[in-house]
């Protein structure tokens, strides 16, 4: 096959099948921590620089329950999600709020700061060695005839669309979704039927978090956990909100997995180094087209 | 019910509120006239608890709620339909009902839900649909119906017939006698005089952060000052 002149290399079906369907599994990751970033801009406003160091800290909770009280990462998510809720919570509503005073541009260098503060403490106590988790099982896995999936990319996979339903329903069914829904439009509305905005800032803030604490879990028994590890996927990360709209739960999921498969086809065709620049071409093209997102809807 | 006495209140370094005292009593409708910026808007806010006045107190049967919280305000049954009726544009009517119901009411939000479509019919009939797609009269029923929703005991009323055709106007008018002939004590802000006194038992006048006039609405209607003072005339 050839391509402006570069001749490409040519594959079989199955390698083309199984390139996509890792794609898939890397993209339910990306998803999951794009859902979080999403929902907290979508609800405050707030881009947050800190979702990729929190994700570190998160896979090295994660880690640590295992190396040190031998829980398996899959369970540790009992621990980590409630955790990581409460440190958004209290992250957002005792840190970040307090230090924003509701300015939008203060409240971004705050995440920022957060970010560093945290991304420095793990280098200093946590150091930059890879850490890995290897759960016994982490090799077997189902047959799918083209490819052969391991029970973690398949963990991924069934993880983030049982997460990204349930937050669906919480926020269509419960009293705090539609508040969180409702504070996210119209701030003052809300806060004349009684609702507590700080407050459900901190809860979004806690789910977002919460979210990428499950995003840890799943991730740990395929990646090394060190301090930049959270960079990686949250630039990524930012990319599928941004493809997906700003705010939309099924742009993130749809541009989780658009980018999943396409990095990984960009693999197999580009190599390494290039496969990635391939991300950034279907994020140009689609803003190109459609400036607020596969998903997005005007803001205002 | 609700006795505000001597509030000073504004934004940040800015002034708006001089002094206002006025009191609303159990069954009454009272109406708070006075022309744009006047800072009626402001007085509502404050005691809603979206913003805490400077000085001054306002009194709820007797209890000292002065900078009190949205939330408790709320909690204590006094619910503000606001200027430009703030529904949640990105959900359906039933949601925003629903959300009436947050704090207050909760218990009863099936029957309450049923009596507000029943006073307005227009709701129902698009219970589905966003309210940021709704029209300027269907979005101030369903402001109207949300903050019935929660039950409330003073119902404070921001320009309700703000932006509707005189026909709205007439139905926002009766409606507002009704709900107040049911019980419901209500504090009506509004720019149009003559069908507010028409229907309010008092009224004061506000004129650059002060109350210049008050009395009884009937009094009012006939009384020379309310042209010079409202009108400037
Ligand atoms: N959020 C705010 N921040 C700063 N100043 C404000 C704010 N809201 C109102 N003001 C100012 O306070 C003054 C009173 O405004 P307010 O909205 O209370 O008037 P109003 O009587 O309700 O007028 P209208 O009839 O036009 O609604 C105005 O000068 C206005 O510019
Ligand atoms: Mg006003």
């Amino acid at each position: 096959m050839e391509l402006l002149g570069f001749s490409l290399p040519s594959y079989g079906w199955s390698t083309i099948f199984g390139s996509t369907i890792s794609g898939v599994f890397l993209g339910s990751i990306y998803a999951l921590v794009a859902v979080g970033l999403t929902l907290i801009y979508g609800v405050l406003h707030i881009i947050n620089f800190a979702h990729g160091a929190l994700l570190m800290l998160a896979m090295y909770a994660v880690y640590f329950l295992w190396n040190i009280l031998g829980i398996d990462p899959y369970l540790a998510m009992l621990i980590v999600v409630p955790g990581g809720f409460a440190f958004g919570y209290g992250l957002q509503r005792f840190i970040i709020g307090k230090a924003s005073h509701g300015k939008d541009e203060i409240t971004l260098l705050v995440t920022l700061g957060v970010a560093i503060v945290i991304e420095n403490m793990a280098l200093f106590f946590f150091s930059a060695t890879e850490r890995s988790v290897r759960v016994p099982y982490d090799l077997d896995g189902i047959d799918l005839g083209v490819t052969y999936a391991v029970y973690p990319e398949l963990a991924a996979l069934v993880g983030s669309f049982l997460i990204t339903l349930a937050l669906w329903a919480f926020m269509t069914r419960t009293d705090t979704g539609k508040a969180i829904r409702a504070v996210s439009k119209e701030r003052q509305g809300a806060q004349l039927v009684g609702i507590n905005v700080d407050h459900i800032f901190a809860v979004t803030f806690g789910i977002g978090v919460a979210c990428v604490a499950a995003a840890a879990s799943l991730l740990v028994p395929t990646y090394a956990v060190h301090p930049q590890i959270g960079s990686l996927f949250v630039l990524i990360a930012f990319t599928v909100v941004v493809l997906g709209g700003m705010g939309s739960f099924v742009g993130a999921l749809v541009g989780g997995f658009l980018i999943g498969v396409t990095e990984q086809l960009g693999r197999l065709y580009l190599g390494e180094s290039l496969g990635v620049i391939t991300i950034s071409v279907i994020f140009i093209f689609v803003l190109l087209f459609r400036p607020t997102g596969l998903f997005g809807v005007k803001a205002g | 019910m609700l006795e505000i006495t001597d509030l000073h209140a504004g934004y940040g370094q800015m002034k708006v509120l001089h002094g206002i005292s006025l009191t609303i009593g159990a069954g009454e409708i009272v109406a708070l006239l006075g022309s744009n910026g006047a800072g009626k808007s402001t007085l509502n806010n404050n005691i809603s608890g979206i913003y805490r006045p400077n000085s001054g107190k306002i009194k709820f049967e007797g209890t000292d709620i002065t900078g009190l919280r949205s939330e408790a305000v709320v909690d204590l049954g006094i619910v503000q339909v606001p200027e430009g009726r703030r529904v949640f544009p990105n959900m359906s009517i039933r949601e925003n009902l629903e959300l009436g119901s947050f704090r207050r009411g909760r218990a009863r939000r099936r029957e309450n839900l049923d009596r507000v479509v029943e006073i307005f019919p227009r709701l129902q009939e698009r219970f589905d649909q966003l309210a940021g797609t709704l029209s300027g009269g269907e979005q101030q029923m369903l402001a109207i119906g949300r903050a019935l929703m929660s039950e409330p005991r003073v119902l404070i009323l921001d320009e309700p017939s703000l932006g509707l055709s005189p026909l709205l106007v007439e139905e926002m008018f009766t409606l507002i006698d009704h709900l107040n002939k049911d019980g419901l004590s209500i504090f009506l802000v509004e720019q149009n005089v003559m069908q507010s006194l028409e229907i309010a038992h008092r009224a004061y006048v506000m004129e650059n952060g002060e109350i210049v006039l008050s009395g009884v609405a009937e009094d009012l209607l006939k009384d020379p000052n309310l042209k010079k003072a409202y009108l400037g005339l």
